[in-house]
């Protein structure tokens, strides 16, 4: 063994039944129980990973800064907040660096009577509703959770409890400033360079990397909500109540308890709501909301069929009461953020969230045999499962929302889990359905090309800007074919 | 209040200007790059609640002459000053500074010499105002030379012994003269560096800052756990302090 005076050296007491040992150390502990150690002989700490919300890592690291535009120069991807469940933001293979726009948070313009608001990329929903919301303004569209980015909106043009009424966040963008490939700062609208802009909203960051947004903010009566709460015995009713709701109500969402079966099968909750009206809210602003963190990974087994189970019996049978009230808008728009990091409960294996749209061409009742598939492949051990009914077709390329019901489920990752996404990917390919690849991680290439004609003619305005397809993700080289 | 913020566009420098902002403060940002300088203060004025006053001056750490000018035309556009505040410092690593003599030159110039310089512009005008507050961003660092960061906790070392007899001479004439030591904070500055036990966010650094100068507290840690870290690493002996790599 190496032993230099000038390195710095250890000492490693074996006998006090420590558990480190370095592993150029196996089988050269000789004589006592203390032994010296030259610390260039240790392990190297592991290489830094990068993942997404599902916590399924690839080696990476995010570049930081303010100044974006500095930072995209050459760079593969950028990357929000991360909140994407699967690869959407992770560097291709053999390449290690992603840029990150998170500190390019500058609100740049506001215009009070008409809402407009131009901020750089990486502002964070959570960030914009500090400031707006108690001035009675709110972002047209939000996703369900405030921990994104407006980058990150547009990328994946994300939709919400309003989609019946709003559509897609893209629907209400007027500019984006976007780097491309070949370095040139390029501004996009839907009337200037119309292909490259209606490619960017839901093109997943592959265009170009977004440096500034523009959209038109809402007016709100006050910044509380009314909700009201309903019960359905399965998902037919779930299901017909949530397209009649949509018809008076602004947001709707159904939570389905995904363990029920048979006559049961997809019984849930539907949660409807609109912006309160100054008489019937308190008058104070909301306060900050409190939130929990979940301080470390919970054991792969915390999650498991009987504890899913007993959960999803409390929040079905819990919903008797409780069925109108006066909600905070940041518990009702995002009931999961009250936990923070909450993805650690499914443990250090991972999961995934697997979300599609069924088209209404597939008949009333697409969601019931999805379902049905579901508990068939043996995917039905979901913890989290959301039911959304989507009305028209945004104008982004490969926007996801499409009229129909849309389904969001979450699946710990396991063995089993490529071949239980397989088989809903073929269920949902046959009911001429799609799937959402903000979530994805395990969708194969000839899959999602069955389910995406509208690939083609995304792909043609991506080469045209991008013909050396120098920005990658590791989605990208998994579901579009890129070379890695 | 009426602040002048130099390096208000970046890191804790920003955090601390929105939440200037925030409550209700008149701002005037100092730095070197006009449009970056608006595009900052316009992030203010629309988080501002009371959309008042936020201005820009260029100022540039590098160029002594612009120290003098700057604070005068930030008193101009503020109608007073009674606060002004440093955030802006350079950082490079130790391994490039130790091959690159013109980077170390420019880094010993600018986060000593010239924040020096600039703090007697700013004691000079503040003094002739009847005082104030001068709240400068030092660092644990200046504590105690640790081998990452022996040339830029040089800097930091001379500039809080600097501040230290700022505050003891000019306290009575009503000049606080207030030295943050922030520890280890997740900006740009320290992106790429493995963050440490106890490392901070800015925003929380901000609230820290903004209390020290409402209280006229000498010296601040921040977050505050690094008054008890650096206590105990001040008093490690020398052998044990040659030993330690972070």
């Amino acid at each position: 063994m190496k032993v230099s005076r000038q390195r710095p050296r250890g000492r490693i007491d074996i006998s006090s039944g420590g558990d480190y040992q370095p592993k150029a150390l196996e089988g050269k502990v000789s004589g006592g129980f203390v032994i010296d150690f030259d610390i260039d002989s240790m392990p190297r700490p592991q290489t830094p990973q990068l993942s997404g919300w599902g916590r399924i890592p690839v080696p990476g690291r995010e570049m930081l800064s303010e100044d974006l535009r500095e930072l995209t120069k050459n760079a593969t991807l950028t990357r929000g907040l991360g909140r994407s469940y699967g690869d959407s933001s992770l560097p291709p293979p053999g390449r290690f660096e992603v840029a990150s726009s998170v500190l390019a948070d500058r609100i740049l313009a506001f215009d009070e009577t008409s809402g407009a608001l131009r901020a750089e990329a990486g502002l964070s929903l959570r960030d914009l509703l500090q400031v707006f919301l108690r001035r009675n303004w709110f972002p047209p569209v939000s996703p369900g959770t405030e921990f994104v980015t407006l980058g990150g909106m547009v990328a994946a043009d994300v939709h919400g409890k309003n989609h019946h009424v709003e559509g897609t966040f893209g629907a209400h963008v007027g500019e984006i400033l976007l780097r491309v490939a070949d370095g040139r700062i390029v501004r996009c609208s839907p009337e200037l360079e119309p292909e490259l802009f209606w490619a960017t909203v839901g093109g997943m960051g592959l265009t170009g990397h977004i440096l500034e947004v523009e959209f038109r903010m809402k007016r709100i009566p006050t910044p509380w909500i009314f909700e009201e709460r309903e019960r359905f015995g399965n998902v037919d009713a779930l299901i017909a109540a949530l397209k009649r709701s949509a018809k008076e109500w602004p947001f709707t969402v159904g939570w389905i308890d995904g363990m029920a079966r048979g006559r049961s099968l997809g019984r849930g909750v539907l949660n409807r709501g609109r912006w309160a009206e100054p008489r019937e809210a308190p008058s104070s602003p909301p306060p900050p909301i409190r939130r929990l963190t979940v301080p470390i990974d919970f054991p792969n087994w915390v999650l498991n069929k009987w504890t899913i189970q007993a959960f999803n019996a409390l929040i079905y049978h819990g919903h008797v009461w409780n069925r109108q009230r006066i909600a905070h808008p940041e518990s009702f728009w995002y009931p999961l953020d009250k936990i923070l990091r909450w993805n650690r409960i499914y443990g250090p294996r991972g999961f995934t969230q697997y979300q599609c749209v069924l088209p209404d061409s597939a008949g009333p009742s697409a969601a019931r045999r999805f379902l049905e598939v579901l508990v068939a492949a043996g995917g039905a051990d979901s913890f989290l499962c959301v039911i959304k009914d989507c009305s028209t077709e945004g104008k982004g390329m490969l926007s996801f929302p499409r009229p129909g019901i849309s389904i969001a489920l979450d699946l710990a990752v396991h063995p089993g889990t490529q071949s239980i996404v397989d088989r809903l990917n073929e269920a949902v390919i046959g009911d001429g359905g799609r799937i959402y690849l903000a979530k994805d991680s395990f969708t194969r290439a000839e899959h999602f090309r069955a389910m995406e004609p509208r690939l083609e003619k995304w792909s043609e305005v991506r080469r045209r800007w991008d013909p050396d397809l120098r920005i990658r993700s590791a989605q990208s080289v998994r579901v579009l074919g890129d070379p890695a | 209040m009426k602040a002048a913020l130099l390096g208000g566009t970046r890191g804790i420098g920003r955090a601390l200007g929105r939440l200037l902002a925030e409550k209700g403060h008149d701002v005037c940002l100092l730095g070197r790059n006009v449009e970056d300088l608006e595009r900052s203060a316009d992030d203010l004025r629309i988080r501002s609640a009371s959309g008042k006053a936020v201005s820009a001056a260029l100022c540039d750490l590098l160029r002594p002459e612009t120290f003098g000018p700057s604070l005068d035309e930030a008193a101009a556009k503020l109608e007073g000053l009674d606060c002004v505040i440093v955030t802006a410092a350079s950082f490079a690593a130790q391994e490039r500074l130790e091959s690159d003599r013109l980077l170390t030159r420019e880094l010993l110039t600018t986060n000593f010499t010239n924040t020096v310089l600039f703090c007697e512009e700013a004691r000079e005008r503040l003094l002739a105002r009847g005082g104030g507050t001068l709240c400068v961003l030092s660092s644990v660092s200046g504590e105690r030379a640790r081998k990452p960061v022996i040339l830029y906790g040089a800097t930091k070392a001379g500039l809080s012994a600097y501040l230290e007899g700022l505050d003891h001479k000019f306290r009575s004439r009503g000049l606080k003269t207030i030295t943050v030591k922030p520890g280890f904070v997740k900006t740009g500055m320290t992106a790429g560096l493995a963050p440490p036990p106890f490392a901070g966010e800015p925003e929380g650094v901000a609230k820290d800052i903004l209390n020290a100068i409402g209280r006229g507290t000498p010296v601040v840690y921040t977050p505050a756990m690094w008054r008890w870290v650096m206590l105990g690493i001040r008093n490690l002996p020398r052998f044990a302090m040659r030993r330690i790599e972070f």
